[in-house]
């Protein structure tokens, strides 16, 4: 499943990386310490964090992540979103808890059956 | 020691002491720098890792730093020099989950007492020695040859 449709289904807002959400997603982390991040996620990922510091940009760019969604409604420091931009990473936020977004996006990539992309 | 292995790729960068803006620059520099010479990535991803994780120490805990980067046909050598308060007891140190960050590095995500592990776990060798009031020395080697 590629990220746009990720982005549909869960509706989340896309800050930046627009051009990065046809990259298929195969996998995922969550966590809020960047080591934990650095040395247990893998390429591709998509990271659910509630972490907002530019600091998280720099884990995602340095493991090559698909994207960061922040839960909860979080706002992106105006740092973290500069660099987003520059670096090009898809910058995503859902209102929802990390809770509910990994539950989502884990039946959707690893659900396997029909009855787990409908949407419904 | 090893005096015939010609490095292929070496440069150094210095770290700035308490600047989180800036955290993760070098690490990123490495990490593309090692993608033109043209390593595999499970290599660079190492490296990487071992690189940002000895520059957010860095960052964390001294007033300024240097991390210096070698690769031979065989391995990648990084150290990490930094003028600093020193480790007490590394012993402590190396254990996960032991800290020092205060609550300001732990609110950015840092401080988790997990760096030094992460360092030791990725790297094919590693070496730490730390001076009281002086500074903190790292040396890892990451294998190329024999790496899986």
């Amino acid at each position: 499943m590629d990220l746009a449709s990720i982005v549909k289904i869960l509706n989340l807002k896309v800050y930046s990386g627009m051009d990065k959400l046809n990259r298929s997603i195969l996998g995922g982390y969550t966590g809020d310490l960047l080591s934990d991040v650095m040395a247990n996620s893998q390429e591709g990922d998509i990271w659910v964090t509630r972490q907002v510091h530019q600091n998280i940009i720099a884990v995602a760019s340095l493991k090559d992540h698909a994207g960061i969604i922040l839960v909860h409604g979080a706002e992106p420091a105006k740092d973290t979103l500069d660099k987003a931009i520059k670096e090009n990473i898809p910058l995503m936020v859902s209102e929802q808890s990390g809770f509910e977004v990994v539950g989502q996006i884990y039946t959707l990539i690893k659900g396997g059956g029909n009855n787990a992309v409908t949407g419904h | 020691m090893h005096v015939h292995e010609k490095p292929i790729y070496e440069s150094s960068h210095t770290v700035e002491g308490g600047n989180f803006d800036e955290a993760g620059k070098v690490a990123s520099q490495i990490k593309a720098n090692l993608k033109k010479v043209g390593l595999r990535k499970d290599v660079i991803m190492k490296a990487a890792l071992v690189a940002y994780e000895s520059e957010i120490n860095i960052v964390s805990y001294a007033k300024k730093g240097m991390i210096q980067i070698s690769v031979t046909a065989e391995k990648v050598n990084i150290e990490a020099i930094d003028e600093g308060q020193g480790i007490p007891d590394i012993n402590l140190a190396m254990q996960e989950g032991y800290s020092t960050a205060t609550s300001k590095i732990r609110e950015m995500g840092f401080g988790a007492g997990m760096g030094l592990c992460n360092i030791k776990k990725f790297s094919d060798l590693f070496q730490i020695t730390s001076e009281i009031g002086k500074g903190t020395h790292l040396k890892m080697v990451i294998n190329i040859v024999n790496g899986s």
